[in-house]
């Protein structure tokens, strides 16, 4: 019998989400309260948030295999949840830690960032946990209508005006087509979850509507992973969008969006493999291809990143093209060394904002090696790790991902994914070029803030740790495969 | 002292690490500090890597050239749920490249001394950095640690080439880099496909080289040969072999001293050891396919390089040239399949580690001294530096193939094991000889004899201590090897004889020639090459 209430136990499920939404309204109210100098309150505010999720996430971590059900099915806490909860929240975690000091360099620093953030968060949580379409949807409409206004968040600068309404504008039409084929789900199996769907689909039938549904979807989704064709709002948002937001994009937001991008194929569309893997296949190497080749020629450390991290997607997808156990560890891993590596990069980028220096350009690594070195020795451990060379997690992410291209005997796509290695590394070299060898064109000498050096103390640890001591974090993306994802 | 004997390797392979990150520690303006500090734990790495040939006490255990197992084994979990392990061991196919690793890796710091002025700090640490990344290809007993060693090293040799080497340095530094790397990503898919396939077939998922040697050759044919090539891009582009040489004149070029020391001397080895562990013994029936074009390319190094050394106006660039040839020399004999050639292979790349080494501090030195490379800015040189002109004599000749110094044994090794498959092939290879004898003499002739032609160079000052301490060590090698290579030939000979017997089977049954094992009469002059070293008995089936 329906109640108007949910009973404790299915809210002990979304506990996680419920803490971070309070904490976030709290911030809001919070924010009246502190005098200018006092904003950090509101940065301090959102991590207790974050840690009080992740507490109540951690509770839920023994869940079984098949995962808890909760409210009738749209939700499921499952391993795999968990594992990208937490990924969320680290991620989350570390750009707030990033955020303060950019917030006062730029004179914006108000509580409704960081409740904008952790909203976001909730948005994430849900889309991992969500097998309802119309939860799916509303979380991710939650994610990136908190993505649109963070986006343009710096409200006196054009380029992050100009980059907010590009998002809007680009992110409302792949809503669209996201909702379009979402309705075509619903119309093929009169119902909005995704187990029932899923059995829709396993009966084979001659119609167009799977196809269509598929297409509709896998656009939607390809978009909101900037995976090629579907890239072209990555690099100016990405450049216009206050640095740590940028990071947030490129590691949270896409890490949801591969959430569930991999519980709809594997759950939804998986009976239909023989039709999507080509074109999955396809996607994946022109993701790489683009994102290696524009990368090549950048002269703005945050493009590059942007066009590296579509480059980065492409690899994502292969694992999903590849489809076995490895080939989803791999992409579980690799978002997880992903999350730390990229951030550890964009964090370099944002010690150089400075009052009237954006530091954004290549040119503003000049010297680094001088100026900073901690710095340029970090930023060379991120870019060997996002190029994926060894001692790095980058480099078991790309493992897993080559490992199960060959298991499944996608031979080709192996050899041209690991020979993107070369472009990349020629790229991100750009950048250690101009921190290592060209002599210093700015005499100050960024400072790294109290915040700051946790958040890339935590990068580092976890972007070396990752391959050095490999065994609890691929345990852990292993954990992250137990859920009803795979079967 | 038994934690030593028990973990000898990991000690040699991260003594360098420590001294890196102890260096860190330290301010960066305190540059006489880092030499010290560099120097100490450069000489410190070579020193405890003596151990595993010299006896510490009554209970230390040497290397032991009759055993046929890895030595000094160290095998621990690493990443269990990949398989992946932290193994190392030696044995007679890596012990000298080890010892020459540490030997070259001390004196190459050494010889920095007082080239390197600028970013000192930064340059000792990855000076130390890049000495274990090598020590690892050559130590590691599993693939997964052995490619991270073999990537890993990239990036140190980057910035030792992209920060204190010469005016083209940023080119030469990323095409050195972006070359290797193509071929070492083709590695990794090989690698990958070995540990699938081994695993398809037994259920375990191992990178252990010990158990994919015996495995491998079991393979199907056509897997073998796509594993042959996924193996060879890495190593060819490594060693280098002739289409793929073009990355290494300039990275010899531009780095500084020690770093064309040390890549002439240990990084070159890596593709040829590579060959020797991996490709020849793991996929026996490809390479017997291939070995034909092996030799070919091979033979086209030799005479290409010696010939485009003939015509260099740049010192530098010459020696660079010089050891695509003389590599030439070490994957012909390594392709000619024959134990001689294989045993003389392996010696060569000693020898040219130390030759050319050699040849490279001789270079610095007088780099330092005039800040040019150019022949034609010396001239005359024997007079105000005699001392220098004995030892750069003596080098020249050693790096020639002079008797009574290593390259001849090498060299002729090599050829013995290559004439009795095929004459032709040995010719060519005399060729090349000829050739290297009259591009390193000629180039020996227009540096060191006649007149003073440059006024500057009148008053050059002749070595100093550090210099001969860096140069003689190597100058009493070239000889100890020429005049007494036997102990040398012990420790190479019973891997090659067991690579041979993988490779072919009938060897050592069909060839009546060879009566095994009995000195043979045709070996004569040479009583410690190969032929007449004592076979292990499991050898002789």
């Amino acid at each position: 019998m329906p109640t108007l209430f949910p009973n404790p136990e299915e809210l002990a499920l979304i506990l996680p989400q419920i803490w971070l939404a309070a904490f976030g309204l709290a911030i809001l109210l919070l924010d009246f309260l502190l005098g200018p100098r006092q904003k950090w309150v509101n940065a301090f505010g959102a991590l207790l948030g974050v840690a009080a999720s992740g507490v109540a996430l951690w509770r839920l971590r023994g869940v079984h295999a098949v995962g808890v059900p909760g409210f009738g099915g749209a939700i499921v806490v499952d391993p795999f949840f968990v594992f990208f909860g937490f990924l969320f929240l680290a991620s989350t975690a570390l750009v707030i830690l990033l955020s303060v000091r950019y917030l006062e360099v730029e004179e914006e620093h108000r509580g409704e960032y960081y409740a904008l953030m952790l909203f976001a968060t909730v948005g994430m949580m849900f889309l991992a946990a969500g097998t309802d379409l119309v939860v799916i949807f509303v979380a991710l409409e939650t994610m990136a209508a908190s993505f649109y206004v963070l986006t343009g968040y710096l409200r006196r600068d054009k380029r992050s005006n100009e980059a907010a309404l590009k998002y809007l504008l680009l992110g409302a039409f792949s809503s669209g087509l996201l909702a379009y084929g979402f309705s075509v789900l619903y119309g093929m199996a009169g119902s909005t979850r995704l187990t029932e769907i899923g059995y829709a689909f396993r009966t084979p039938s001659n119609e167009i509507f799977p196809v269509v549904a598929l297409v509709a979807v896998a656009a939607g989704l390809f978009f909101k992973v900037a995976a090629v064709p579907f890239h072209q709002w990555a690099p100016d948002v990405y450049e216009g969008a206050p640095t740590p937001v940028t990071a947030y994009v490129s590691v949270a937001s896409k890490a949801a969006s591969f959430a569930v991008l991999m519980r709809l194929f594997l759950v939804v569309f998986e009976p239909m493999r023989a039709n999507w893997e080509l074109l999955l296949g396809g996607i994946a190497l022109a993701t790489m291809t683009w994102g290696n080749l524009a990368a090549l020629t950048q002269t703005n450390v945050k493009r590059l990143l942007a066009y590296s991290s579509i480059a980065h997607v492409g690899y994502i997808l292969l694992g999903l093209v590849a489809g076995n156990e490895t080939g989803l560890k791999g992409m579980a891993f690799y978002l997880f060394a992903y999350a730390f590596m990229n951030t550890g990069a964009f964090a370099i980028v944002i010690l150089l904002r400075r009052k009237g220096v954006i530091g954004d350009e290549l040119d503003d690594m000049n010297g680094l090696i001088y100026r900073n070195p901690t710095a340029a020795v970090l930023m060379v451990i991120f870019l060997i790790s996002l190029a994926g060379i060894p001692p790095t997690a980058g480099f078991l992410g790309k493992y897993f991902i080559f490992l199960s291209l060959i298991e499944s005997q996608h031979y080709l796509l192996a050899v041209f994914a690991v020979l993107y290695i070369v472009p990349a590394v020629y790229y991100y070299f750009r950048i250690v070029v101009h921190m290592w060898l060209r002599e210093a064109t700015d005499a100050t000498r960024p400072a790294i803030s109290p915040a700051q050096a946790v958040a890339l103390a935590a990068c580092t640890l976890v972007t070396l740790g990752a391959l050095l001591y490999a065994e609890p974090f691929v345990r852990l993306a292993t954990y992250s495969l137990l859920g009803s994802v795979v079967r | 002292m038994q934690f030593f004997q028990d973990h000898i390797l990991s000690v040699i392979l991260f003594t360098p690490t420590v001294g890196a990150i102890l260096m860190l520690f330290i301010r960066g303006d305190r540059e006489n500090v880092h030499r010290w500090m560099g120097n100490l734990f450069g000489m410190l790495g070579f020193l405890v890597s003596l151990p595993l040939v010299i006896r510490l006490g009554e209970n230390w255990n040497t290397f032991n050239p009759a055993l046929t197992d890895f030595q000094f084994v160290e095998d621990v979990e690493w990443i269990p749920s990949i398989g992946a392990r932290y193994a190392l061991g030696v044995d007679g196919i890596s012990l000298l490249l080890v010892l020459l690793t540490t030997l070259l890796g001390a004196i190459a710091i050494l010889s920095s001394w007082s080239a390197i002025t600028q970013r000192v700090k930064e340059y000792y640490i990855l000076m130390l950095l890049l000495q274990t990344g090598m020590l690892g290809v050559f130590l590691a007993l599993d693939f997964f640690l052995f490619y991270v060693f073999w990537e890993v090293m990239l990036v140190p040799m980057y910035f030792l080439i992209g920060v204190w080497g010469s005016d083209r340095r940023l080119y030469a530094a990323i095409k050195f880099f972006l070359y290797t790397l193509a071929g070492s990503v083709l590695m990794l898919l090989a690698i990958l496909g070995m540990y699938f396939t081994y695993a398809q077939q037994t259920g375990v998922y191992t990178f252990d080289i010990r158990t994919l040697l015996e495995a491998v050759p079991g393979f199907s044919p056509a897997l073998q040969q796509w594993l042959f090539w996924g193996l060879f891009f890495a190593f060819a582009i490594k060693v280098p072999m002739f289409p793929f040489h073009t990355w290494l004149p300039d990275a010899h070029t531009e780095a500084p001293t020690a770093g064309s020391v040390i890549l002439a001397g240990v990084l070159l080895k890596m593709g040829t050891y590579g060959f020797l562990r991996f490709s020849v013994p793991m996929l026996p029936d490809a390479v017997k396919e291939y070995s034909q074009i092996m030799v070919w390319v091979s033979i086209v190094a030799i005479i290409y390089g010696a010939l485009v050394c003939m015509m260099q106006k740049d010192m530098k660039k010459l020696i660079a040239y010089s050891s695509v040839s003389h590599l030439g020399f070490c994957t012909l004999g390594i392709f000619a399949l024959t134990p001689h050639g294989l045993s003389g292979s392996l010696l060569q790349q000693i020898n040219h580690g130390l030759s050319t080494g050699a040849l490279f501090l001789i270079v610095g030195v007088l780099y330092e001294r005039r800040h040019t490379r150019m022949i034609a800015d010396f001239g005359g040189l024997s007079t105000p530096m005699p001392g220098f002109a004995a030892i750069y004599l003596i080098v020249s000749l050693a790096s020639l193939g002079m008797p009574l110094l290593n390259g001849f044994i090498g060299e002729f090794t090599i050829l013995r094991g290559v004439f009795e498959v095929n004459k032709h092939w040995a010719a060519w290879g005399v060729v090349g000889i000829v050739l290297g004898a009259a591009y390193l003499l000629w180039l020996y002739q227009r540096v060191m004899f006649g007149h003073v032609t440059h006024e500057e160079n009148r008053h050059l000052p002749d070595l100093n201590l550090r210099e001969y301490a860096t140069l003689v060590p190597l100058v009493v090698l070239c000889f100890w090897i020429g005049i007494y290579p036997k102990p040398f030939f012990e420790i190479i000979d019973p891997p090659m004889h067991r690579i041979v017997n993988r490779v072919n089977p009938g060897y050592y049954l069909v060839d009546p020639v060879k009566p095994l094992p009995a000195p043979s009469a045709e070996t004569g002059t040479t009583s410690a090459t190969p032929g007449s070293a004592a076979v292990p008995p499991q050898e002789q089936r």
